[in-house]
């Protein structure tokens, strides 16, 4: 008997451990990941200092290279995609826990999650071959000719339709991170209890103020961790976006103009860059890039506590 | 216990058949696969020879077109027995580093552009032109420089779109190299090499990349190699070359180019051919090089390497010029012949070609 207990105490030992080991491996493979980053990067920081966050050179040539239009890029086309991305997956998943009748429930989800499915690449290639061609026919002509004189909003639509730019770039994202964040969010408010909600209903709410009063309220950290984990694939994603951004290194006003983000920098040139400052630039760019989400995740946590705090306020 | 034993006396044998089989696997592997990477723009063609190759003395080629920056990289890490570059290495770079330098094939980079009613070869353009296209300073198709040269075309009021290589690339060296000899304005603002900070335009990822944006885009202008414009169907232009005269992209062009080269005189085989003399040159031809050691630490790898490129020069050319390349002549792959002679050598400094 005692034996048998001993053995079960060592295993459960064991068992402690080697999870422990699991859990702080990632913790040292993301303290390594950031040490080779900074090593890797060091040569061109220490030539450029500060200013490589605000320059926007980018000359192989001269040698000299700047962050600046890269991190705009990202910035903004993920902008973008969250614009569209988050009103249409909040849709998407009330749509299907709220308001779809049963039968259609499983073919969207199901949809949904094959969406989630597809390579990359794959929309890359749908996206300059399909999507570029009608955007660039259809609507940013549109758009240039509605908008196009309106001051300073005229700016953002104007340039030659060429269907290649940072729009394009930024709706072929929303496409991909849409499934991502109407999963998470159906997942959240298909766990609001349904007490709660019938006696909202029982006391004369509409559908909207049970979902903005109640369902809403109930599942809002749930739903800021899908937006981010939508926020974070958008921002880092390569393949979909060097295929229909342009990649020009330039800031432009338009939306329909080339521009350039951080990964598809890294994509284009890391294989072909020779000499220290070039390869220690795009090293560089990829810190840039990692702390850049750091401060994004850094960012939700701390609205959601905020959100937490307060709810403690009301009751 | 009995069952135990069984388990790894199998343990035992499957390591065994297995580490023989490696070791086997290593001996052979010496002599019958080569390995190297670099520039993609003669990519096709040297598939070509490995796979006939291939055919007739059974040794597999293993060739990566990841670019000639990362070919002349991995030479130069010693990972693969031989680098390919699109852009040749200067002579003290090749010192410096102990590697020798072959020119392998020639090829031609030509203009493309994507102008309603306008067929290939019909637009004619003059060198500055181009070179004031690509620097952002002529923004119309119906410019007064473009029509004055094309008196008898019809030129749409469209707003010119520049296309670029977003990847850094042998094709833009040879392309920026050819836009800095002939425009003083280019080289003193962006200047020569695989990647530039173009000041106009959109970058398409590889030659594929800049065809698709090319046929995707109406009044763009891009570059591709030339087996690239030929399968894609793209529209070629004229080019005015150092002579004086308008010429089509063609392998016959290309030929009265690399005709002009004087190789006997080129230091550690240093050749650019942009520019060349010669009313029938094309301005943007280019050679693309292999890169491997003097000093060969495994002699019989580097005896394989210099084998295949030798039957590539004797038996090679028909293969190169149906895929619309331009073989090295007779007298220039002798002349390399020579030089593997007197420079590449095993590590008891015997000549091992």
């Amino acid at each position: 008997m005692d034996t048998s207990l001993k053995r079960e105490a060592v295993f459960d030992k064991l068992f402690y451990h080697s999870t422990r080991l699991c859990a702080f491996a990632v913790l040292l493979v993301i303290i390594a990941i950031i040490i080779s980053l900074i090593i890797g990067a060091w040569p061109a920081l220490k030539k450029f200092g500060f200013g490589f966050l605000t320059s926007t050179a980018w000359n192989p040539v001269t040698e000299e290279f700047g962050a600046l239009v890269s991190i705009y890029g990202t910035l903004l086309t993920s902008a973008i995609a969250m614009a569209i991305g988050v009103p249409v997956s909040f849709g998407i998943a009330l749509f299907i826990t709220e308001l779809c009748p049963v039968w259609l429930k499983r073919p969207i989800g199901i949809a949904i999650e094959l969406l989630a499915a597809i390579p990359s690449i794959i929309y890359g290639m749908w996206g300059l071959f399909i999507l570029a061609p009608l955007f660039g026919d259809y609507v940013e002509p549109w758009f240039t000719n509605h908008f196009g004189d309106i001051p300073l909003l005229g700016a953002l639509f104007s340039g030659p339709p060429m269907g290649i730019g940072v729009a394009t770039a930024g709706i072929i994202l929303a496409i991909m991170v849409i499934p991502f964040m109407a999963a998470v969010m159906r997942d959240m408010f298909e766990v609001v209890p349904a007490v709660l909600k019938e006696s909202a209903y029982g006391i004369g709410a509409t559908t909207w103020e049970v979902i903005y009063k109640v369902v809403l309220p109930y599942t809002k950290i749930g739903v800021v961790g899908g937006i981010m984990l939508g926020l974070g694939r958008a921002l880092g994603e390569t393949m979909a976006v060097t295929f229909v951004i342009g990649n020009a290194n330039r800031i432009n006003a338009s939306l329909f103009m080339p521009g350039n983000t951080i990964s598809s920098s890294l994509a284009n040139q890391f294989t072909e860059a020779v000499g220290e400052i070039y390869t220690s630039s795009l090293i560089a760019l990829g810190l840039i890039l990692f702390l850049i989400t750091f401060i994004v995740l850094a960012l939700a946590k701390l609205l959601l506590y905020r959100l937490s705090k307060q709810e403690g306020s009301r009751t | 216990m009995l069952k135990k034993v069984f388990m790894l006396t199998m343990i035992v044998a499957v390591m065994v058949i297995l580490s023989a089989g490696i070791t086997g696997q290593a001996i052979a592997s010496d002599v019958r696969t080569i390995s190297g990477a670099g520039a993609t723009f003669p990519y096709p063609v040297y598939a070509k020879w490995a796979d006939a190759y291939n055919k007739v003395t059974g040794i597999k080629l293993n060739y990566q077109s990841i670019g000639s920056g990362g070919g002349i990289k991995q030479i130069k890490a010693k990972t693969i027995d031989f680098g390919a570059s699109d852009a040749p290495l200067k002579a003290e770079d090749l010192d410096k580093s102990g590697l020798l330098q072959f020119p392998m094939i020639m090829g031609g980079v030509v203009p493309v552009v994507n102008i309603p009613g306008i067929s290939s070869g019909s637009l004619k353009m003059s060198n500055e032109l181009l070179a004031d296209i690509y620097l952002g300073k002529v923004k119309k198709w119906n410019d007064d420089k473009i029509k004055t040269q094309n008196p008898g075309l019809k030129l749409p009021d469209s707003a010119i779109t520049v296309v670029h290589r977003s990847d850094g690339s042998g094709t833009t060296w040879i392309f920026t190299n050819y836009l800095s000899k002939v425009s003083p304005e280019w080289k003193r603002k962006v200047g020569n090499d695989k990647a530039v900070a173009w000041p106009a335009g959109v970058g398409g990822k590889g030659n594929e990349g800049v065809a698709s944006y090319v046929k995707r885009i109406k009044g763009s202008i891009g570059y591709v190699e030339y087996a690239y414009a030929l399968q894609n169907h793209l529209t070629y232009v004229k080019l005015h070359n150092r002579s004086g005269g308008f010429v089509v992209p063609s392998s016959k062009t290309f030929q009265a180019a690399a005709a002009n080269a004087d190789w006997t005189h080129a230091k550690g085989f240093y050749m650019v051919l942009t520019d060349q003399p010669g009313k029938d040159s094309w301005p943007i031809t280019g050679a693309s090089f292999i890169l491997v050691y003097n000093n060969q630490h495994k002699p019989d790898v580097g005896k394989a390497v210099l084998k295949f490129f030798d039957w590539c020069y004797s038996n090679g050319s028909k293969m190169a010029e149906k895929l619309d390349y331009v073989p090295m002549p007779d007298n220039v792959a002798n002349l390399v012949r020579a030089t593997w002679h007197e420079k590449i050598k095993n590590p008891q400094g015997m000549p091992i070609w």
